[in-house]
């Protein structure tokens, strides 16, 4: 027998805002998106019972969207409602907490939502997320350490997480660059990317250290909008308006503090605890694996969660992805919508957005072959993970 | 006052947890919580062990050695601070004892820097703080 709560959900609906400089409150965007969602899934709002909520990085800087939502969308008599953090892997969870509240009947019809505005008219691309100005002049204790070096934002964990692993493993930069001309190309057939303009192995070399050895190409995008999903029961779904994308395998790992001794965050990933939960719940493993979506904030990322998931061993990522299998035409096709380093930066709807445009057969002349699909979420330094096994076949 | 044509530097302001940690450091001494149950160190301070959870501990001094667990080398400038020090040398460096520090390695350009390598202890003094920072031991 399979497992009791492979195949019980789908995601029957979603709705995606237009991406990038749209200058439109976070509840503004939210709304658009929730009532994109519900008409895409041929629903009412009045069908909606559920409700989950992720703001992106507005939730720590103001002006995100939160339980104040459920309000602003005028949703009264919800049997299911949360404000969810798990940072980067937030979007997964709440298609699993979607999907765990269905399978025990207590809610039918649930919403996922992501918003996030970081982008103010006439802000830097990136003041959003380096922190700096939100540090007081003096910061408090010896969590001042860290800016007192010069240590800001993501990009800096990042930066040093890929150090390590090129020194262990002799990782390259044309290594990462591939991963880079790969979802690029990929961007160029999404008319909803950001970036559509084909880049080379030595435009990636040309683009900018922002931290060595990160290059400008090696960072995601920084956008501001909104995409919902609606997760349904199975036996209902494959009745509705779109080809239901089933939720065959679920899983987490969140190794947690990236500063604590021993740890080995840098290079071994809560993928590899998810993996296992996620891979087994959908009876399959890494071979089965028709296309990937991966959350991609940087390249590394892509490169780190391949290894983890154990499309190849420990160590292998790099000369794994040189040869251009996960761009178009390739074996492995991985974030076939241009992903977060090229369409869009939606957290982890980025990755699952596509994952269900891909699941229902909607990807044009993108559309990747189309069996089991791995959708990845992953948040903090390499600190949170969440895995969906996505698939347009029930059994 | 007068406007500043660079902000400072954000220096580390001591708290209630942390005071004995900056005070040592102006007498160049590197302490580290270590936790009377487990004999566990623990960095940044914090009333908890996190393995034991105990609340005991002990302010003990580091060696002072280390390796340097990554490194990166910062070009962008996020504050403006720093916007005459671009680009400079970060790293972590992993401590004799265990915890890991975010720092710099003052005594070499960060393409000279390497994973592994080792380090030890310098100091980078302030009105009321000094920060740790590290040069290579060879
Ligand atoms: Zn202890």
């Amino acid at each position: 027998m399979g497992h009791p709560l492979r195949g019980v959900a789908a995601i029957s609906g979603l709705g995606m805002t237009p991406m990038g400089r749209i200058y439109k409150s976070a509840n503004e965007l939210a709304a658009d998106a929730v009532r994109d969602a519900i008409a895409d899934a041929g629903l009412k709002k009045d069908d909606i019972d559920g409700l989950l909520i992720n703001p992106g990085i507005t939730g720590f800087t103001g002006g995100g969207i939160n339980l104040g939502l459920q309000n602003y969308l005028g949703m009264a008599d919800l049997r299911l409602l949360n404000h969810m953090n798990g940072a980067g892997s937030t979007a997964a969870q709440m298609v699993q907490y979607a999907t765990m509240a269905i399978n025990a009947g207590m809610a039918k019809h649930v919403v996922c939502v992501f918003a996030d505005t970081p982008l103010k008219d006439g802000s830097r691309t990136g003041a959003a997320y380096g922190g700096a100005n939100r540090l007081p002049p003096r910061p408090k204790g010896m969590a001042g350490l860290a800016p007192a070096a010069g240590f800001f934002g993501p990009n800096t964990q990042y930066a040093l997480a890929t150090s390590r692993h090129m020194a262990l493993y002799g990782t390259t930069h044309d290594q990462l660059g591939a991963i880079a001309v790969a979802q690029r190309q990929w961007a160029t057939q999404n008319p909803q990317a950001q970036m559509r303009e084909p880049i080379t192995l030595e435009d990636y070399h040309n683009s900018r250290w922002i931290v060595e050895p990160l290059h400008l190409l090696d960072c995601c995008l920084v956008s501001n909008g909104a995409i919902a999903v609606v997760v349904s029961p199975a036996d209902i779904a494959k009745d509705m308006a779109q080809p239901p994308v089933y939720i065959k395998g679920m899983g987490q790992g969140h190794p947690g503090d990236f500063s604590r001794a021993g740890s080995d965050w840098e290079t071994e990933t809560g993928a590899k605890i998810a993996a296992k939960t996620a891979f087994s719940m959908a009876g399959a493993g890494p071979d089965d694996i028709s296309s990937c979506q991966l959350y991609d904030c940087y390249t590394y990322t892509v490169l780190v969660t391949l290894e983890d998931y154990g499309f190849c061993k420990k160590g292998e990522g790099g000369p794994f992805v040189e040869d251009g299998k996960l761009g178009p035409g390739g074996s492995l096709p991985t974030n076939t919508g241009g992903g977060e380093l090229s369409a869009y930066y939606m957290w982890g709807m980025t990755p699952l957005s596509e994952a269900v445009i891909q699941g229902r057969g909607h990807g044009g002349e993108r559309q990747a072959k189309n069996d089991l699909i791995l959708c990845t979420g992953n948040g903090g330094s390499l600190s949170y993970h969440a895995a969906l096994i996505l698939s347009p076949h029930r059994n | 006052m007068t406007e500043a044509t660079t902000a400072p530097k954000p220096i580390p302001e001591p708290d209630e947890t942390s005071e004995p940690f900056w005070k040592a450091t102006l007498e160049g001494k590197l302490l580290l919580m270590k936790c009377s149950d487990c004999g566990g160190f623990r960095l940044p301070s914090r009333q908890h062990c996190d393995r034991c959870l105990s609340a005991k501990f002990e302010w003990t001094p580091a060696s002072g050695r280390g390796t340097v667990r990554s490194f990166g080398r910062m070009h962008q400038v996020y504050h403006p601070a720093f916007a005459e020090e671009v680009p400079y040398t970060l790293a972590i460096v992993e401590l004799e004892e265990g915890p890991r520090l975010p720092t710099n390695i003052v005594d070499l350009d960060g393409r000279e820097v390497r994973v592994d390598m080792p380090v030890e202890l310098t100091w980078e003094r302030h009105e009321d703080v000094a920060l740790p920072k590290f040069r290579s031991r060879d």
